[in-house]
This record gives C-alpha cells, sequence and structure tokens, in this order.
C-alpha cells in the first residue's frame, strides 16, 4: 500500500517536470531577444536618463594618453579603419570610399594640408563625437581601436610624403 | 469442427510478420530524415524582415564588412544587431526618402527599435560564444554561409547538435588563420588537416576539451 502511494507521489512529480517548460525557449531573457518588458519589445533595457556608463572613466583614461606605436597596434589599425572608415574615407583615406560614391558628402582628404597638421587628438575627437555629416563611432570603436586607427591614419598619410631617404632600407631594395 | 483460419490467413501472417521488421526501419528512417531537413532546423528558410535587408547588397556590392554592424563579435558571446544608429550613420543621407527604409526612420523618430526576426537560434540551452570562435579560428561563413550572396538572411547550416560537434570533434578540419576569419568564401586548401593541426597549436586549443557536454550545456 505504501509502496503504491509512493509509486504514485514519484508519478506525480514526474508529471510535474512537463508542462508549459519549452527548454529551447526559456524564461530568463537573451541578448536582444524580443520581449515586453519594456515595453519598446526588446530585452535591451533603455538607458535611464542621465545614465553614464561604468567604463566611462577608465574609456576617459584610454583617450588621453596614446599607446605606443608598435607593428600589431598598425595591422589593429588597419583592419578597424578598412570595417569602419574606409566606407567613406577610402581605403587610401583620400575621402572618395563607396559610400561617397553613392552620394555620402565626401570627407576631406587626410593628405590635404589640413588634415596633416592636425594632432592626433583631433582624429580621436572626430572618432567619438562625430564631425559634420559623419555619426559618432563611440558606441562601435573602442579607444583602444580609436588609437589603432589614428595611428594608421599617420600611417596613410606618410606614405603620402616620405622620401627615400628617410628609409635607407627601401631604396636599398630598389637598387 | 471448421478451421479458424482460412488459406488466406497465411498471406496476411507473412505480411504481419515483414511489416513487423520493416515498419519500426522505415519509421526511423523517416523521423532520422524529417529531423534533419530544412522543416525542422529552418536550414535555408529565407526569412521575410522589415525592412528587407540585403547583405548581397550591403556587404557583397558596396564591400562593408561584418564587423561595421555586428560589432561585439569578437568581444562578447553575442554579435550583436545594429543600431539604428549604425543604420542612419549612412542612410541620414542615402536613400533618405526610400520606401523601403521607412521603418528605419519610424525607429529613429519614435526612438523604438527595430524588430529583426531571428534567422539562426540555438536553443535556450546551449551556450555558444561568437568571440570565442571568432577569436580562435573559426570563421563567419563557416556557420551563416557566404551572406554576401543572400538578398534576405537565411540560416546556412543545420545548427543541429551533430552538426556543431562534427567540428567539436575534429577543430583541424575547419579552423582557418586570423586573416581568412572574415573571408565569407574561404574554403580548406588542400593542406588542411596538416595547417589545421598547427592551428590548433597557435590559438592553444585543446581538442580533448571540446567535446564535453560542459563547453555548450552549462
Amino acid at each position: 500500500m505504501r509502496a503504491a502511494l509512493f509509486l504514485v507521489l514519484f508519478a506525480a512529480l514526474g508529471l510535474a517536470g512537463c508542462g508549459d517548460g519549452d527548454m529551447a525557449d526559456q524564461p530568463s531573457l537573451r541578448d536582444q531577444e524580443a520581449s515586453d518588458i519594456w515595453g519598446i519589445g526588446t530585452s535591451v533595457r533603455p538607458l535611464p536618463e542621465g545614465a553614464i556608463a561604468q567604463i566611462a572613466p577608465a574609456t576617459e583614461a584610454a583617450l588621453a594618453v596614446p599607446p605606443p606605436v608598435s607593428e600589431a597596434l598598425l595591422h589593429r589599425g588597419q583592419e578597424d579603419f578598412e570595417t569602419f572608415c574606409a566606407p567613406c574615407h577610402g581605403f587610401a583615406g583620400d575621402g572618395d570610399g563607396i559610400i561617397v560614391q553613392r552620394g555620402f558628402s565626401p570627407p576631406p582628404s587626410y593628405h590635404s594640408p589640413r588634415l596633416r597638421a592636425a594632432p592626433a587628438s583631433h582624429f580621436i575627437d572626430v572618432i567619438t563625437n562625430g564631425f559634420g555629416a559623419m555619426y559618432s563611432f563611440a558606441d562601435r570603436v573602442t579607444p583602444e581601436e580609436r588609437w589603432a586607427i589614428v595611428a594608421y591614419i599617420r600611417a596613410l598619410q606618410l606614405s603620402r610624403e616620405a622620401s627615400l631617404a628617410e628609409f635607407p632600407e627601401a631604396s636599398e631594395k630598389l637598387r | 469442427m471448421p478451421q479458424i483460419f482460412r488459406p488466406g490467413a497465411n498471406a496476411y501472417a507473412r505480411i504481419v510478420l515483414v511489416c513487423l521488421v520493416t515498419v519500426p526501419v522505415i519509421s526511423i528512417l523517416v523521423v532520422y530524415v524529417v529531423m534533419g531537413s530544412s522543416f525542422v532546423t529552418g536550414q535555408n528558410v529565407f526569412v521575410d524582415q522589415s525592412p528587407p535587408f540585403s547583405h548581397q547588397h550591403h556587404v557583397g556590392a558596396l564591400g562593408i564588412g561584418c564587423k561595421m554592424c555586428h560589432v561585439s563579435v569578437e568581444k562578447s558571446a553575442f554579435a550583436g544587431l545594429p543600431t539604428t544608429h549604425v543604420c542612419m550613420t549612412c542612410h541620414s543621407q542615402i536613400w533618405t526618402n526610400a520606401p523601403m527604409l521607412a521603418p528605419v526612420r519610424a525607429s529613429m523618430a519614435e526612438d523604438k527599435p527595430l524588430k529583426w526576426r531571428r534567422v539562426n537560434n540555438l536553443p535556450d540551452y546551449v551556450f555558444f560564444d561568437h568571440s570565442a570562435h571568432v577569436k580562435n579560428g573559426v570563421g563567419c561563413s563557416s556557420c551563416h554561409g557566404a551572406v554576401d550572396t543572400m538578398p534576405l538572411m537565411e540560416q546556412a547550416k543545420p545548427l543541429t547538435m551533430s552538426w556543431c560537434l562534427s567540428c567539436h570533434e575534429a577543430p583541424e578540419k575547419m579552423l582557418r588563420p586570423e586573416d581568412q576569419i572574415y573571408n565569407l568564401h574561404w574554403s580548406p586548401p588542400k593542406d588542411q588537416e596538416e595547417k589545421g593541426k598547427a592551428l590548433i597549436a597557435h590559438y592553444a586549443i585543446d581538442p580533448k576539451h571540446l567535446i564535453d557536454c560542459s563547453v555548450c550545456h552549462r
């Protein structure tokens, strides 16, 4: 009798596991999942007014001091430049990227005297805050990536005005 | 006493005997085929979106890189869908009156996010991390296919557990060098087996633990 009762209880427990539990779609929310929890259709919570990111001081600190330039930094910069900047600024920085060819306001060339003379902080500022028709890229490009991009822009600028005398190795190869 | 079974019963008995064997086998085969078909896995089904975003146009024709919109793919588990701000980076000036882009402008005006329909959806009991894959030699197209040829997005692979395991069991077959991760038309070179083994060492992957349950089910 007792054994039978136990069995029934056990079976009931087993059944309790069934029901509306869909393991593939659990009540916990995933990144950018459709949800009405905030009333705008997504699980991403809208920022309350005046919210400041916890990483804001770290971001500011990282933007204040340029990192040492290395080959790795330039490679990183090239990759990020070609992803985020080249569509408008062009792969060589002439301001003739594919989006400009399709009608976007042309940005100035990095090889203009004004931008050649501009300090690195100017480029950092434009990436961070936008400029003219260019939106801010602060949400897409981290401070480290911004510095890497600026280093690559400097390399692009140098590539137009360098003289062979500055690179004895290169002139050696050309001979 | 009359016979219980008429002569015809012999045929029925044989049919039953044959069915006892064939029906279970055929059922299992049918279930196997159906479960692996796109009807269940969702593979190769184009998903309608509003606006009808074309990877073929943006990636294929314009050459915009994956990370321009899927910003967090190297940094977090979720690759990230672009905000309206990202769309408007270009569309504030280009195709500003296109009817096709009305949902984007409405999203901007009403400050409400765009509603994309999910194309590649893993069950919630699977933990998947984009950054762990992209940073360790697995390229975008290994799972997402050649998105630069897709006018609308489709799920390129079955995303079944056996499909995941086909790579987790033999990562050397699919690993790429760093500069090929975003190449949407990468295919394994002839000496992939050798190169793959070198890449396992390069990325410091421990293949023994790639098929542990807890790698994906936490």
